[in-house]
């Protein structure tokens, strides 16, 4: 065969209904992005050849050249401080920040530049770029490779953050944030890349601005992002044998926080807990515990509990699984409500 | 990436003495000092003369109003005319300009209205003016962060094939930042057409240079980077403009970034609310008074018949008339709407953003009718 029809034959195979990674969708998702608009660039380091430490790049250099696809030089403000410049020209960059503690580099840019460059040239420049980031922890990684900084992004006005939690939203979201005309940090759940559904893509879920109920129940609402998803639906499905009846809504969307859905399954249930990988002092579920009780108060039978990792510096790998929310966390801080079922 | 050029020799290293072409005195230098670089033609230099008049009129204009309580603040480039004319002055209109605080009078050269450029140092709006029709961006003032913005787009341009180039300007202290590191490194690797000017004004806020860096020459820095530096005499705009002549002309040419180090002093303040007393010599301001920027080409033009009385006038008044119009502009009040504050958040309408937005608006709906009922009855509204 020739090379095209090879590409046409690879193409026909991956749009057909196949079980596909959450790496595999978002790499799907850059390529066919790439495919649309020729705008965007991909770069970051080790982006190339290699194709991303995860292999979420895997193969765009070989597609699409490397003046679409490059490595960087290894400095995160760098990669993100270049982008800034080339989406002020025309570009829709989407940069890798490779691991999750390796952003901070790139606070100042992200912060004081690309969240506020809309807003302090009243509007003149946008800077439609996505930031990736692989996030949180449960992969055995060292130091530095397991952190939770979503609570730094989604305290930032001017930014969009997300996090999707399955294949089908990671190639959907991903798209919609490339498309996006605002700034994006797009958060990747590293425990998730490799977990699988069966998709036809070009797969649109949800506008990536809505949470999404993934489990209807009556009792309890679990809220989760990226990786607290799956937690929270096998605390839901341990629970269902205890005869509570658990609801379950994945975030997506940690800024803009979608009110709507899920202060409506908050007033259904009248109790809610939120879970994260992240510290608890601070952290993304004050902010969620806080917007909900401040709008369902009266809804409410009990206080919102947070199910967090604790107030540490995330552990080393042997000790991980002790800091990390379980589902047993899940079931045992809500067993502390005094429950009155009758 | 295969959009890299044949890498250039560029192992050596800046002179110890700063490229001159011309004296304090005015006369035009030859050999070894000029460093192979040609004194621009007359009427060149009697343009570059016209500007740094008028931008100095502006400066000493608003660091006036500034004192009058006009500006919150104002980073003067008093003394600094030649870097900031000079290299600003070697770019086209198409070209993109990534100024930092203290570049007002440069953007003043580049073309923006006095209240465009000081509408951050009033008060009324970050940056407001319109960056593409310009070409230039917002003022940063985080140190170096600019720098990296110059050379991303550049690379940009480059990637469209525009053969447009990028100047950024950084001071002496930004240089020992990351984000200046990560600038260099960037254009260089990538080999894109920017054209650094380090502004070695001597002192970051009261820091001196000394305590700043290591390095003989800032200029010096290039060289690790694998691109050409120069260290100039930054009061010598004839130098100036043309050692950024040439680095704009290898950029656009495809030979990649230049970093130009200006040797200067600012002659005022960091901004009118640090006091200078505390941390330089009165007698090293005097020094550099006497090595001024434009008395210096002023002798050369004198001397070249090129600067008559009449010429003169006309400048004067050109200046004056912009000291004028930038009173006037800074004496009227802004007209400020407070629910513009959420309108250039995001691209994307944010239902919580409108929330906040019609709560400021019933705000300002209450104070309107309070003000209005204190006033029906007699009350003088606060």
């Amino acid at each position: 065969m020739s090379t095209a029809a090879t590409e046409r034959a690879a193409d026909a195979a991956a749009s057909a209904p196949q079980p596909l990674t959450m790496a595999g969708a978002l790499n799907a998702a850059l390529r066919d992005a790439m495919e649309a608009d020729d705008r965007v660039v991909v770069y970051g380091e080790d982006v190339g050849p290699l194709g991303g430490v995860f292999r979420v790049t895997d193969g765009l250099q070989a597609r699409f050249g490397d003046e679409r696809v490059w490595d960087s030089p290894l400095a995160e403000s760098g990669i993100v401080g270049t982008a800034v410049g080339m989406a002020m020209y025309g570009l829709r960059p989407v940069v890798e920040m490779q691991f999750d503690a390796f952003s901070y580099p790139a606070f100042e840019q992200i912060v004081s530049h690309v969240a506020k460059m809309r807003n302090r040239t009243k509007g003149h420049v946008s800077l439609p770029m996505v930031i990736r980031i692989p996030c949180a922890g449960a992969i055995g990684g060292v130091e530095h490779h397991s952190d939770s900084s979503e609570a730094y992004w989604a305290a930032t006005p001017g930014l969009t953050v997300v996090m999707p939690s399955n294949p089908a939203d990671a190639y959907s979201m991903l798209r919609e944030a490339i498309e996006s005309d605002d700034p994006v940090v797009f958060m990747e759940p590293k425990s998730r890349y490799w977990s699988k559904a069966t998709l036809e893509l070009p797969v649109r879920t949800e506008p990536m601005d809505r949470a999404q109920v993934v489990r209807e129940g009556s009792d309890v609402t679990l809220i989760g992002y990226g990786p607290t998803v799956r937690t929270a639906l096998d605390a839901a499905a341990a629970a269902e044998a205890e005869g509570l009846s658990i609801e379950v809504v994945d975030l997506r969307s940690l800024s803009p926080f979608d009110d709507e859905t899920v202060g409506a399954s908050v007033r259904k249930t009248s109790r809610a807990a939120v879970i994260h990988e992240a510290a608890q002092f601070g952290g993304y579920g004050a902010e969620v515990a806080a917007r909900l009780t401040e709008r369902n108060f009266f809804h409410l039978a009990a206080p919102i509990l947070r199910i967090t990792g604790w107030d540490i510096p995330y552990p080393s790998p042997k000790l991980e699984e002790h800091h990390l929310p379980t589902p047993d966390r899940v079931l045992d801080a809500l067993a502390s409500w005094e429950w009155d079922l009758a | 990436m295969s959009l890299n050029v044949e890498h250039h020799e560029t192992r050596v290293l800046p002179s110890e003495k700063p490229l001159r072409l011309l004296d304090n005195a005015g006369h035009a230098l030859h050999g070894r000092e000029t460093g192979g670089f040609e004194l621009p033609p007359v009427e060149t230099l009697l343009e570059l003369y016209r500007r740094m008049v008028i931008a100095r009129r502006f400066d000493v204009q608003v660091t006036a109003l500034t004192k009058q309580g006009r500006l919150a603040t104002y980073p003067s480039a008093y003394g600094q005319e030649a870097c900031e004319i000079g290299v600003i002055s070697a770019i086209t209109a198409d070209d993109w300009f990534f100024p930092t605080y203290r570049d007002s009078i440069a953007l003043l050269t580049r073309g923006l209205a006095p209240a465009e450029i000081l509408q951050s140092f009033r008060g009324d709006w970050h940056n407001g003016w319109d960056q593409h029709a310009h070409r230039t961006a917002s003022m940063a003032t985080p140190l170096a962060t600019q720098a990296l913005h110059a050379v991303g787009l550049a690379h940009a341009a480059r990637l469209r094939r525009d053969p447009i180039v990028t100047l950024t300007y950084l001071g002496d202290g930004a240089t020992s930042e990351g984000d200046a590191h990560e600038a260099f490194n960037f254009a260089a690797v990538w080999q894109t057409p920017t054209v650094f000017l380090v502004q070695n004004n001597q002192f970051a806020i009261s820091t001196p240079l000394a305590r700043q860096t290591h390095a003989t020459t800032l200029a010096d820095k290039a060289v690790g980077y694998g691109m050409p530096g120069y260290h100039v005499d930054g009061n010598d705009i004839a130098a100036m403009y043309a050692v950024a002549s040439a680095a704009v002309e290898r950029a656009r040419s495809g030979g990649g970034p230049t970093l130009i180090e200006g040797l200067t002093y600012r002659i005022e303040s960091h901004t009118n609310s640090d006091d200078p007393t505390r941390y330089r010599q009165q007698r090293d301001v005097e020094h550099w008074k006497r090595r001024d920027p434009i008395e210096r080409l002023e002798k050369y033009l004198v001397s070249e018949g090129a600067l008559t009385d009449v010429v003169r006038a006309e400048i004067g008044e050109a200046a004056e008339e912009l000291a004028a119009r930038t009173r006037d502009a800074m004496s009227e009040e802004p007209q400020l709407d407070p629910l513009e504050l959420f309108d250039h958040v995001y691209a994307t309408p944010r239902a919580a953003l409108a929330e906040q937005r019609a709560a400021l608006e019933a705000e300002l709906a209450a104070h309107a009718a309070h003000v209005a009922h204190a006033g029906a009855a007699g009350v003088p509204a606060r």
